[in-house]
């Protein structure tokens, strides 16, 4: 589809959009949930083209071919017409030739495991840019962010630098949630034992609404939590916060953690014991049987517990497809 | 418990205690004594005018599929009072549970509200509706005297029953599933969820599923086998055609069903890891394999709808059904590719974008025959004669609705889009609005349609169209709003919110629910105010609309035989033929008819197979053992039954025809 074209498509559907405005999912501010929103846009007015005739075709048949109304013509023996026949086949499928491609190209495109190309439209990421890396986990039920360059982790409270790529690494503790928030891109599972990734940017400061879009339990409405969209110097402050707390994650505070909670206030954590996110993954925070990675490559001297947490294990059951 | 040995109690009760009747929760409370005095009541009278013995002999023994099919249908409309009572309480919670106002049902109490709404929904309301209006009308359709296997359709609906009723036990001996309606393990694993929700999940779907299953191989046996002379599969009544192909979905797709929940009853029953989150377990196979069963399962219920659909129009429009061979075409097409799509339910999960692309696009493809059918009830209308009684209301009620349902469908299945909508509201209002707008219509459509068949009078049309304007209006109220609240975010399952901005959008919504609560009343005044008036409303002809297929053919109630003489098909409306040609229906030379007798081992079976599972809930092993062998045994002896049938002699045939013409 030719750029015109989607202008005029986006054209046509500025009243909606306006109209939508204070609904976030019409006016995200992070750029992959706005290129969603635009997709959103172009299919909807795409298939407009066919419903709204459609409609009003289906209500003038049924109005002007009332019993009552003896002008109209009748004729109950008239069952087929070739014509009309390949018409009501082929607009369909013409449409959704066209949805068809937008779909294959947009999916990938927007894939939440591809590098982002663009912190926004027309503005490339630079190439010395490398993206936050924050590795999120689902638990009893909250949200725990830890940040493995900054060496600190959050519990339901998520800050990122405006304009500059993020990339979440995602896992669960008991069962299967979805990480999501809205302003800033599409959801994903987060689920125990797997490793799913996302990425995204935002590019307005602000505080947004992030919460589960899964539902994991009794706890599961009050899963929510704040992501902060901030300058590169108010993030640099909010490490140095979160830094300043004395308390350290490891595999004594991560366990105490991990029991099902419900409205947990923010928390942050100054230091995080390395390779304690893999060991998450992996199910072997608790030492006992052997990590999943370690049973999955059957290593004979891989041990239990921590031993796992090497910051070259992979995921037991990575989700990651080539790229 | 005050037995003396506290082991013995185990052995017989298994971990079932006083506990667990939840004596504690007024509003459980408040149910129990409301449903024992209404059945105590409906007992009472059952007796007082000594109906039991009718009720045993004429119903629930009986293997004719007409009186099995109204079953089906009453135990759809029951349970449909119950699923409906589970949306009003989420409504009204959703309305009020705001900032400090928690509402008025703890987390426990409503994640079992809305799993229990969507099972019983899907499996006890839609599916008996679907199954009892094949019943009643396929054989009709087809001038046959039965289906294939008689006492089989009587087991299935039984089986169905058992399943409902274990389903329901749970609310007042335990708790039903917190899970939401399809269990998702690692949550619905024993680790997360150890108590009896969902096993009475498990054992409700098992018990109703081998109903389920054994009723596709009878329908699809009787539509492959029994058809009239001359009834070519190209000229079999389009809802026949329906009929079949949600059958193969059924009989194809349900094993699946089985095999998944077998697979989760052994790891919560016997320790294997199929779906833990350890020891090799995946839970990402049980979301793939529940959702191969979960997608044909919507179009097993949306394809005969769409069958009713094509009937009413046609017969309503006075004019021959517009592209019946391309409806034919389209119906198989869209059989198919519901199995290509399932994996539309998770692009979230992680899957690549080429593998969530694909699925995507065979998605949307099956928009492409949905649409040829829209248009060709649209051509059905075209240059015809519509008359507006309640069945054709409910038609053009549809088209709007299920168009507007199927456009957020395609949007759904666009997946970067569906990162953003899915588990939102927004979902919810699409399922809902194409599950309402194209099943449920479509079975108020068939119920209004083919009632006069049933009984021999009219439902009355001044509460039908109240009822019809009510549903439809507060359809609009209470799922317009939820696609609103799912672009503001809103994700479903939630029983709290912190946003006072999203506050009015529920009101709005629950301001519907209630108006479908109108609607639902309505109907039960219809269905009073129609026996009431039942003489008024009385129809003789047997052919009330001017039907076009061969049920119209038979009187209303048909004889238990259906048809005296099979009749021979030339025409796919074949009864608008012979009444064009002037057909006149034999009067003499009538010959004994052959007929299946009735039995009361379904009754039993289902009755034992509840016993199972409620046993298997409770871990009581004696008596699941002692059930399980005693369903073994009284199957087997119900093969040594020899005495299954009987023949109507011929001249109670004449008698039966003669009142009919006299009439």
């Amino acid at each position: 589809m030719s750029m015109k074209t989607l202008r005029g498509l986006l054209l046509l559907a500025l009243p909606m959009a306006l109209s939508g405005c204070h609904t976030v999912l019409m006016s995200p501010n992070g750029d992959v949930a706005l290129q969603q929103r635009n997709l959103i846009i172009i299919s909807f007015v795409l298939m407009l083209l066919i419903v709204v005739p459609v409609l009003i075709a289906t209500l003038v048949f049924a109005w002007r071919y009332r019993e009552s109304n003896q002008k109209a013509a009748y004729d109950p023996d008239w069952d087929h017409s070739t014509i009309i026949e390949l018409m009501i086949w082929s607009a369909p499928l013409l449409i959704i030739i066209a949805l068809g491609a937008i779909t294959w190209v947009s999916t990938h495109k927007l894939d939440p495991y591809r590098p982002l190309d663009r912190v926004s439209a027309g503005k490339v990421v630079p190439a010395d840019v490398k993206p936050l890396e924050v590795d999120v986990v689902a638990l009893d039920w909250k949200w725990l962010f830890i940040y493995p360059e900054q060496n600190l982790a959050v519990v339901n409270e998520l800050a990122a630098p405006v304009d500059r790529p993020i990339h979440f690494n995602l896992t669960a503790s008991t069962v299967m949630n979805s990480f999501f928030v809205p302003s800033l891109a599409g959801q994903i599972y987060a689920m125990p034992g797997m490793q799913t990734t996302l990425q995204a940017v935002m590019n307005k400061p602000g505080d947004y609404w992030g919460f589960s879009a899964n539902y994991s339990g009794a706890g599961f409405s009050y899963m929510n939590f704040v992501f902060k969209g901030m300058s590169e110097d108010d993030f640099n402050k909010w490490v140095a916060k979160a830094k300043a707390s004395g308390d350290a994650l490891d595999q004594a505070t991560y366990t105490k953690l991990e029991a099902p909670s419900q409205k947990d206030p923010v928390h942050y954590y100054g230091s995080v014991t390395p390779g304690l996110y893999q060991a998450i993954l992996n199910r072997c925070v608790q030492p006992g049987p052997s990590c999943m990675n370690m049973l999955r490559m059957s290593q004979p001297d891989s041990g239990g517990g921590e031993a796992a947490a090497s910051p070259d294990s992979h995921a037991a059951m990575p989700m990651a497809h080539p790229q | 418990m005050t037995f003396q040995n506290p082991d013995l109690a185990k052995l017989v009760f298994g971990r079932l205690t006083l506990g667990d009747i939840p004596y504690d929760e007024p509003i459980l409370v408040y149910t129990f004594i409301g449903v024992a005095i209404g059945a105590i009541v409906l007992l009472g009278l059952i007796t007082y005018y000594h109906k039991w013995g009718y009720l045993w002999r004429e119903w629930f023994t009986s293997v004719d599929h007409k009186k099995i099919g109204i079953m089906y249908i009453v135990l759809a409309m029951v349970m449909l009072l119950r699923g409906f009572s589970d949306a009003l309480m989420m409504r009204a919670q959703q309305a009020i549970a705001f900032g400090p106002h928690e509402g008025y049902l703890p987390a426990a109490h409503y994640d079992q509200v809305f799993t229990a709404h969507g099972t019983i929904m899907i499996f006890f309301v839609a599916m008996p509706f679907i199954t009892g209006l094949i019943n009643f009308v396929m054989p009709l359709q087809i001038g046959s005297r039965d289906v294939a296997f008689p006492f089989l359709n009587n087991f299935s609906f039984w089986m169905t029953v058992s399943g409902a009723l274990l389903v329901m036990t749970s609310l007042f001996i335990g708790v039903f599933a917190r899970t939401g309606w399809l269990a998702y393990p690692p949550l619905s694993e024993l680790p997360t969820s150890p108590d009896s929700g969902v096993d009475y999940w498990i054992w409700g779907l098992q018990v109703a599923g081998v109903g389920t299953t054994l009723s596709g191989i009878n329908m699809i046996a009787t539509i492959v086998k029994m058809r009239a002379p001359g009834m070519t599969m190209m000229k079999m009544p389009i809802f026949t055609w329906t009929a079949l192909l949600a059958n193969v979905l059924i009989v194809a797709a349900f094993p699946v069903l089985t095999a998944t929940l077998a697979l989760l009853a052994l790891d919560r029953y016997a320790g294997t890891h199929f779906f833990t989150n350890d020891l090799g377990g995946n839970y990402m196979m049980y979301v793939n394999l529940i959702w191969v069963w979960g997608h044909p399962e919507v179009y097993i219920l949306v394809l005969p709808a769409f069958g009713v659909y094509s009937e009413v129009t046609s017969t309503f429009s006075r004019k021959r059904l517009f592209g019946y061979a391309s409806m034919v075409y389209a119906t198989v097409v869209i059989a198919v590719l519901s199995y290509l799509v399932w994996l539309h339910h998770f692009f979230t999960m992680g899957s690549g974008a080429s593998v969530n692309s694909f699925f995507g696009i065979t998605t949307m493809i099956i928009s492409i025959p949905t649409g040829a059918k829209i248009f060709n009830w649209m051509f059905t209308m075209y240059r015809g004669r519509i008359v507006y009684d309640v069945p054709m209301l409910w038609v053009v009620a549809f088209i709007v609705t299920f168009v507007i349902g199927g456009m957020t469908g395609v949007l759904l299945a666009v997946p970067p889009a569906d990162f953003e909508l899915h588990n939102s509201l927004f979902l919810i209002a699409h399922f809902h609005n194409v599950i309402i707008g194209g099943v449920l219509f479509g079975m108020f459509a068939g119920v209004n349609y083919w009632f006069p068949k049933a009984f021999g009078f009219r439902l009355d049309a001044f509460w039908g169209k109240v009822s019809f304007w009510f549903w439809v209006v507060g359809f609009y109220f209470a799922f317009m709003p939820l696609y609103w609240l799912g672009l503001m975010g809103v994700t479903r399952r939630l029983r709290h919110f912190d946003d006072p901005s999203l506050k009015i959008w529920f009101e709005v919504a629950a301001f519907g629910a209630v108006l479908i609560f109108i609607g639902i009343a309505a109907m039960i005044v219809q269905i009073a105010v129609s026996i009431i008036r039942r003489e008024q409303l009385r129809d003789t002809t047997g052919d009330p609309w001017h039907g076009r297929t061969l049920e119209w053919s038979t009187s209303s109630p048909p004889p238990p035989y259906n048809f005296a003489f099979t009749p021979k098909v030339y025409d796919i409306d074949t009864w608008w033929e012979m009444k064009r040609h002037h057909w006149r229906r034999p009067v003499e030379g009538f010959l004994p008819i052959h007929m299946p007798k009735n039995t009361g081992t379904g009754v039993y079976l289902a009755a034992l197979s509840f016993i199972f599972g409620f046993a298997m809930v409770w871990y009581m092993w004696p008596l699941a053992i002692i059930s399980f062998v005693a369903l073994l045994a009284v199957a087997i002896h119900h093969t040594f039954n020899y005495n299954r049938d009987y023949y109507i002699p011929a001249d109670e045939v004449a008698r039966t025809e003669a009142v009919r013409a006299g009439a």
